[in-house]
Order: C-alpha cells, then structure tokens, then sequence
C-alpha cells in the first residue's frame, strides 16, 4: 500500500478494533498500559487464528493435498508481508522463529560458530537479558569477550565510551533500539557505521521499536534484526529473525530437523536453502500466517503519525508524573518514545503496581528482565507504563489520578 | 486462645466489611505498618525469601512447643499479608502449622498474592514456615 492510501489516524477507530480493551477489571474499565510486556490483538488477528484452525489446518511445505498447499501458501505470504514491511531485500532473509529470545539465541549460536578465542561482542549496558545472556554463553562457549558499553544517568548511550570500546577484535555489536525500560532510542544507523568501520557485524533488537516505528533494515544497514510477533499486535510463539542473506549463507544451522534439510543419509546431510536452513521442524503455522495479518493490520496505518501520536502521550503522562513529589522518572534521555518507568522515594514499585491494578490499571513493575540496570540506578525496581497507538490521554488522566491516589494510600 | 480456624474466621469477619478493592488494601496497608518486625540483626541471607517483584526476611523458633514468627519485607502490601498469616500461625504448635489449610486467604480474594506466578515471595514464605514446623516434628518424634 503507498503512503498516500493510509487511513487517517483515529485513536477512536482503532480501539474498537481490540476487543481485549473493551472489558472492565475489578468493576472498572481496563486501563492496559502494559505494552511492553506484550500488546492486545486486532480482530482481524483473532479473526485469522479462528479461520487458520477452522479450515486451513496442515502442515506445510511437504503436503500434495488442498489444504496443505494452502497453508503453505498463507505461510509463505506472511513472510512476503513481513519483508515488504521491514524493506528488506529478499524474503529468504525472513527466518522466523519463536521470537526475539530465540532469534538471539540463534545468532549467538550461528554466527557465534564463526568466531574464535579472543574475539569480542560489545552491548550496551541498558540491554535485556535477552540480549546478555546468550552473548556470556557465546563466550563462555567460544572463549570470547564480553564488552558493555556504558549508559549516562539520563539512560543514553554514552557514544565516546563505546567508541573506545569497539576495535578490531569486535566481531559483532548487540545493542537494543528502543530500551524496554526506559524509553531511550538508540542511534542504530550511526552505531551500524561505526561497527562496520572495523568490520563487526551489528545485530539490533528491535522487540521494542517494531510496533512504534516505521522500520527499514537496508537504511539501517544492520546485519540481523530481530522481534517478537506478540508485541507487534500478532500471536505469542512466533518472531522473526532478518539477516542479511551472504551472511545467514555462511552461517551454519542452529538447529537439525525436518524441513531444513536438502538430502539426508547417515553419511551425510546437505541442508535447505534460505530461509528453511534455520526453520527446523514443523513451524508455528498458525502463528506465522497470523502475524503476517498483523503486519498486513499495520501496513494501513500510517506509522508516522503513530509515532507522533505515542510521543506526544508518553510525554504528557511523563510531565504528569514528574509533578508528583519524591517521585523520579527513570530514563530521560532526549530520545525516547512509548515508555515511563518511574519510581517513588520510600515506596515500593511492587505495591504501586498492586493499587493500579485493583484500578483497573495494568502496569509492570520491576526488573523488567534489565537487572545490571537496575543496579545502574541502585533501585530495586520501577513502575513502568509502556503506551500503544490504542491508548489515550483521557486513560493518561485516570492513570495520573489513581497513581496520585495509591502514593498517598502508601505514604 | 483461639484456634487457628477460629483465628482464620475472625479474619473472614474483618474483611467482610469492605465492599471496594481498595478499602480492602488500605487496611492491608495499615497491618503491613504494624507489623512487628524481625530483628535488625536477623535480617540474614540466611532468612531472606527473594521474590522477582519483593524480598521477605522470616524467622521462625520455637518457644515451649509453639511456633514463633518474626518477619520484614520491603514491600507494605506484602508485609500486611504476613502479617495476617503471622497473626494465624504464630503460637500454633509445629504440627497445627504443618498441616494448616490457610483458607481465609481465598475467602477475603487475596490468593493472587500466593499464587506461584505472583513471585513476591510470599508463597516460598509459607512453604519456609511449614517445612520449619516439619523440621521440628521430626525433631520432636
């Protein structure tokens, strides 16, 4: 679809098309803030997970019947979909997989086989488990070394202290786009260039900026990008994994099974071509064919003004807050979109995320699956609303007003 | 003395009267400041339930054949639910406590704050005063 048939931007219109926000919780009307963790699904989505396992059901890619051909057909159109949404060059560079964990894991594994004693990874220090623990396993396994580039208090990226760390012996920079924890958006076109400069590869986590952001991985120029389904407005289980294709060629397998192999004898096993070399096994159909339908959702949108519009809320709940004494935004650094984490003096996170919710409020409170940055701050945790093109400010209202009221019930 | 089912419905009561979620937990609150709490110097690795969300310190003893609880938590709605567990286990024998259905959480609708998802601790808490109790059976046979 081109940019000049994009419907306009109506939060109003868009809500009604997430049943999920329509439901009262302990007697008041959901208020669901908790984007982050994972997002609500479209009718359509729903829609296409009924259609999926009422009539399509099969499996794919082997099947001489009707229905099989079928599946394989919406499967494989899913991946097309997805290509055309994140503008990458060939839909053989789509690998999807269960989602931004195990992309990473599948890269830490791969790619990780191409590397040897001494080699270094570099992260950032505001990264998700996600994106620490399989690079320590890495090197453990492969005797690597792990570097962090530091973040400032404002939670950006300290850029001079990342350039002193990137050198010839990085091979690979893992660096997420948008914190999940606090909102700061990474400058990944810039950090693409400097670790092409001393030729490391760079692999973006982009569980946090799909759904917020129009995405172009050829712009970008990054090697790997990887998300989940579900925090995309698609079904859990189901992620993708974009890599560049000369570089997923000489990567080895992650995993052995049917549907990845070309020729198999207890010889010898020749594998499949892209993408199938990574898709070992009978895939999430289901979840595939639907998360195509959720990029097919978004496509209508024009992303830009969804952007815009998160932005604008993020800020207006973020200046709310900000008012509240003893009370300390983590996270504000000058780029940053979609997520307030705050915490209170003397108040812990755990019991303001209890109040909320028993006002209808979902939240997360906590870690956030981010302890080293936790540690960073010397918090034990924090409260964090994380907002979606859904959400509105009338909701940032109720929020503001029952966040007041639970500090003063815990005072 | 009440017994311990006695103690869980004197609870039942208390909690009868409020009809708005957040009644309910204002009261929670209030308990979780009176909690009477553990010893500074107790406050030990040893002793310390680490949840995902919030941490619990417990220390249990036994003075003449009954069970003594002290406890702290950094969360205030955590540490009014023990107090209300503290408030029906504490002076039970080890075997009462061992064997103790505390069903008076499901009835006031705080089972959440038990449930294995919730990872505030609180459920390895209870399962650390029950296993104490155990401990202190065996010793006793």
């Amino acid at each position: 679809m081109t940019e000049g048939t994009k419907k306009p931007f109506i939060v109003r219109e868009i809500r009604q098309q997430f049943p999920a926000l329509r439901q009262l919780i302990y007697n008041k009307n959901l208020i669901y803030f908790d984007n982050g963790a994972t997002s609500q699904k479209p009718q359509v989505v729903l829609d296409a997970i009924n259609m999926y396992y009422s009539k399509d059901n099969a499996n794919i890619h082997r099947g001489v019947h009707f229905m099989s051909q079928q599946a394989t057909t919406e499967y494989e159109k899913a991946r097309v979909t997805i290509q055309n949404y994140i503008h990458a060059k060939k839909s053989e560079e789509i690998i999807f997989t269960k989602g931004t964990t195990d992309g990473i894991n599948l890269v830490a594994f791969s790619f990780g086989e191409l590397l040897s004693a001494g080699d270094e990874i570099l992260i950032t220090a505001m990264e998700h488990h996600s994106n620490i623990v399989p690079w320590q396993m890495l090197c453990q396994r492969k005797n690597l070394t792990l570097r962090v580039a530091p973040i400032n208090k404002k939670g950006e990226l300290i850029i001079e202290e990342f350039d002193k760390l990137l050198n010839s012996k990085t091979k690979l920079v893992a660096v997420t786009h948008i914190s999940n924890t606090l909102g700061t958006i990474n400058p990944v076109k810039e950090l693409a260039v400097k670790a092409h400069a001393v030729g490391a590869k760079i692999l973006v986590d982009g569980a946090q900026s799909i759904q917020h952001m129009p995405i172009d991985v050829v712009d970008m120029d990054c090697d790997f990008f990887v998300f989940s389904g579900h925090k995309v407005f698609g079904p859990t289980g189901i992620g993708v994994l974009y890599g560049k294709e000369a570089l997923l060629d000489k990567m080895p397998p992650y995993q052995g099974g049917g549907d990845m192999i070309s020729r198999v004898t207890f010889e010898h096993t020749t594998y499949n071509e892209l993408p199938f070399k990574f898709e070992a096994g009978t895939p999430h159909i289901a979840g595939g064919i639907c998360l195509g339908k959720a990029f097919e959702f978004l496509s209508e949108l024009d992303m830009d003004a969804v952007q815009k519009y998160e932005k604008e809320l993020a800020e207006y709940a973020q200046d709310m807050l900000d008012t509240f004494e003893g009370l300390d935004i983590i996270g504000e650094a000058k780029k940053k979109t979609s997520v307030v984490s705050f915490v209170v003096e003397n108040i812990h996170p755990f019991d303001i995320g209890t109040l909320l919710d028993k006002q209808g409020i979902a939240v997360r409170t906590g870690h956030h699956c981010t302890q080293p940055l936790m540690d960073f701050f010397q918090i034990p945790g924090t409260v964090r609303a994380s907002f979606a093109f859904y959400n509105t400010r009338e909701e940032v209202d109720i929020f503001i007003a029952a966040v007041e009221k639970s500090i003063n019930m815990l005072k | 003395m009440m017994t311990l089912e006695e103690k869980q419905q004197e609870i039942i009561g208390e909690f009868e009267i409020f009809d708005d979620w957040m009644d309910k937990y204002e009261y929670i609150i209030d308990l979780g400041k009176e909690l009477p709490l553990i010893d500074k110097d107790k406050k030990t690795d040893d002793r310390l339930i680490r949840g995902c969300q919030s941490n619990v310190w417990l220390d249990a003893t036994i003075v003449d054949g009954k069970m003594k609880f002290t406890s702290d938590a950094d969360a205030i709605i955590t540490k009014g639910i023990i107090g209300l567990l503290i408030r029906v286990l504490n002076n039970e024998t080890p075997e009462s406590v061992a064997k103790a259905d505390l069903h008076f959480i499901k009835t006031i609708g705080l089972q959440e704050h038990l449930s294995p998802t919730r990872a505030n601790g609180l459920l390895s808490m209870v399962q650390k005063m029950k296993m104490t109790a155990l401990l202190n059976l065996d010793n006793n046979a």
